[in-house]
């Protein structure tokens, strides 16, 4: 089975002026429909730039970007857009809600260019609002809803195309723990349910650890790619601390 | 994305900024009135001069004495014995009407009025198909007596005798006592001028009051209007014969037509361009504003592209918010144009005329600015990096 992304040995260079900065060094993964990544480093590590790579927002200067089996260095902008739309979920670092639009306007937009009717496309939001617990907030501006709440808002916008790769910078970043736990156990349960691969971008540590596959990445490398024994079937709640998890490690 | 999609989010972003659209719009739609305006005028123009052409008739031919060019009034050496002579070469004396014409004071009681006085021949009436209200025209028997009997053009008439009927009264003109014989009926305005300003006496009484033997000039009703040109090179002839040192010019209606046509173009174009310039204007505050409305919302296209918005989709949401600013500039200016076209046919002498097309045209112009002037800007905001986009604050 085409696995949902392979990244072969790409690189994104950019330029500033006469000088180029380099945010990926050739990195290689693959991505498998089902899997749940974690992908932590030190700030400024390449950790966003390669996730935007991956859902196919940018491409590499060099190397290779496969989703869906389509390279997409040889894709048109249009075509791009269009795997952005129906095959990739996006949660932003910062949430990039609209700011005069309600949270289910919002949640629908992606909707919007697949041609959706505008009846229709309220009703998907819906449903995908009442999914992250927010059917009570449908008319509310962003504005009017709390971190957490906005945070919901953009997974429910990630999900309303039924997309087969979620993609997460920092979606607990600015959360209190316990709203942050519940929206992972949201993704963890989108991913076990409905084998969406998943990968969170992240630099906290319990949320890093329920991942079964941690990415760790220093100056544009990936410097580790562990997959942990997973005993949390055996644990039962999903949940297994990063101290007690052991991990056969590639790097 | 469908059409209708652009223009409910190009609604709503024009909405949210009020003040600037408003301003926008102001400035299309004074564009696209003053070209409405201009329109009006230059085809109400066009009307009355066709208008006027179509009541003369094409087969009237109009004897002048000098060159035809334009700025160069020439003192006519024409005299009655010349009048005689056309009418032979034209086969009908009947055919041949004769002017001469001044400025003169006309008084009855206390009233007086300054007009023109034209000396006619009897037969003015028929070759210029002249319309009576009241009383008769001036006779063959006035004319070869040189009776003193005038007939009033409509405003004269009012000017002179208000209600009162004023056949059988007397009138003076330039000191003379005169007789009313008739009264025209009414022509109304023509390009700015009152044809109802005017009186005619008899051609030889005419002379001897203004203490002259010239007629001004000749009008031919030809038989036939294919043998128009042929008849006026005859006519021409005869005319340059008999008066070895003078020019003398023929102009048909059609003639007349096409150079006030040729006239009314360059105006119009003139003008046109004056407005052509004030939508130039408009456009490039257009283009303006669609730039700072694609840097104000670069997150937004940033995200839009990041959910699955096409680059075509991008721009034509923009191409949208600009051809609805431009849209609305142009229906508030249809409406200005028409309120404007109404006060200049009302306030003013130009004849103005509002037609379907002229309304199309108006918005199909600003229509078309917006599509033009929105073109750079959508481009713009549908090349946006979505990554960069995201970026900036
Ligand atoms: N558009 C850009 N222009 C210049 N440098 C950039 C740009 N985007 C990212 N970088 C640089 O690339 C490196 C990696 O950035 P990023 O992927 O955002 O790191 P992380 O998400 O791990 O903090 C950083 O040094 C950053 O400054
Ligand atoms: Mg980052």
């Amino acid at each position: 089975m085409t696995p949902a992304i392979e990244v072969r040995q790409a690189t994104r260079e950019h330029r500033v002026g006469q000088t180029a900065v380099v945010a990926l060094r050739g990195v290689s993964l693959t991505l498998h429909r089902g899997e749940h990544v974690a992908v932590v480093g030190p700030s400024g590590s390449g950790k966003s730039t390669l996730l935007q790579l991956l859902g196919g927002l940018d491409r590499p200067t060099a190397g290779s970007v496969l989703i869906d089996g389509q390279d997409t260095a040889e894709l048109p902008q249009a075509e791009l857009a269009r795997i952005r739309n129906r095959v990739v979920g996006f949660v932003f670092q910062g949430f990039h809600l609209q700011p005069r639009a309600s949270a289910l306007d919002n949640v629908a937009l992606p909707l919007v260019y697949q041609g959706v009717r505008r009846a229709e496309r309220r009703r998907r939001a819906a449903d995908l609002l009442d999914r992250v617990g927010l059917a009570d907030r449908a008319r509310h501006l962003p504005g009017q809803l709390s971190g957490g709440e906005q945070q919901r808002v953009a997974v429910a916008r990630a999900l309303v195309t039924g997309p087969t790769v979620l993609l997460a910078d920092e979606p607990t970043g600015n959360l209190d723990s316990v709203t942050g736990e519940r929206l992972l156990d949201l993704l963890a349960g989108l991913n076990a349910e409905h084998r969406v691969a998943l990968a969170i971008v992240t630099h906290d540590h319990e949320v890093a650890a329920r991942a079964r596959r941690q990415i760790v990445m220093r100056d544009g490398r990936i410097v580790s790619d562990s997959h942990i024994v997973s005993d949390s079937r055996i644990a039962g709640d999903g949940r297994i601390a990063g101290d007690t998890a052991r991990r056969t490690g590639r790097a | 994305m469908r059409i209708g999609e652009a223009v409910r989010v190009a609604v709503g972003a024009l909405v949210a900024a009020r003040l600037r659209t408003a301003l926008t719009v102001l400035g299309v739609t004074v564009g696209v009135s003053s070209v409405m305006v201009l329109i009006a005028i230059g085809d109400g123009t066009r009307r009355e001069v066709a208008g006027r052409v179509d009541e003369l008739g094409s087969n009237l031919l109009l004897v002048v004495p000098g060159k035809m060019e334009i700025g160069m009034p020439t003192v006519s050496r024409m005299q009655l014995s010349d009048v005689a002579a056309v009418g032979r070469v034209v086969g009908d004396p009947d055919r041949v009407a004769a002017t001469v014409a001044s400025g003169e004071m006309v008084q009855a009681g206390t009233a007086k009025t300054f007009t023109t006085v034209a000396g006619v021949l009897e037969n003015n009436r028929t070759v210029l198909v002249r319309q009576l209200a009241r009383g008769a025209y001036l006779s063959r028997a006035d004319v070869d007596s040189a009776r003193r009997v005038a007939v009033l053009g409509a405003t004269v008439a009012r000017v002179l005798y208000g209600d009162t009927d004023p056949v059988g009264r007397q009138v003076t003109v330039a000191g003379v006592r005169f007789r009313v014989a008739g009264v025209f009926a009414p022509l109304g305005q023509s390009l700015g001028v009152d044809r109802d300003d005017e009186v005619h006496i008899p051609l030889t009484t005419a002379q001897r009051l203004f203490a002259t033997t010239r007629v001004d000039g000749l009008a031919v009703r030809a038989a036939d209007p294919a043998g128009m040109a042929a008849l006026g090179d005859r006519i021409v002839a005869e005319l340059a014969e008999r008066h070895p040192d003078s020019a003398f010019s023929v102009v048909t209606q059609d003639q007349i037509l096409s150079v006030l046509g040729d006239i009314l173009d360059v105006l119009t174009g003139v003008l046109g361009a004056t407005a052509g310039i004030s939508l130039l204007v408009s456009g490039v505050g257009v283009a303006n504003i669609m730039l700072v409305s694609v840097r104000e919302r670069t997150r937004e296209i940033g995200l839009r592209k990041a959910v699955g918005a096409r680059p075509a989709d991008i721009g034509a949401q923009f191409l949208a918010e600009a051809v609805l600013l431009t849209s609305v500039g142009g229906v508030l200016g249809i409406a200005l144009g028409a309120g404007t076209t109404l006060a200049v046919e009302r306030l003013t002498p130009l004849p103005t005329l509002l037609t379907a097309w002229s309304v199309a045209l108006s918005f199909g112009v600003a229509a078309t600015v917006g599509l033009l002037f929105g073109t750079l800007p959508a481009l713009r905001a549908a090349r946006l990096d979505p990554v960069h986009a995201l970026r900036t604050e």
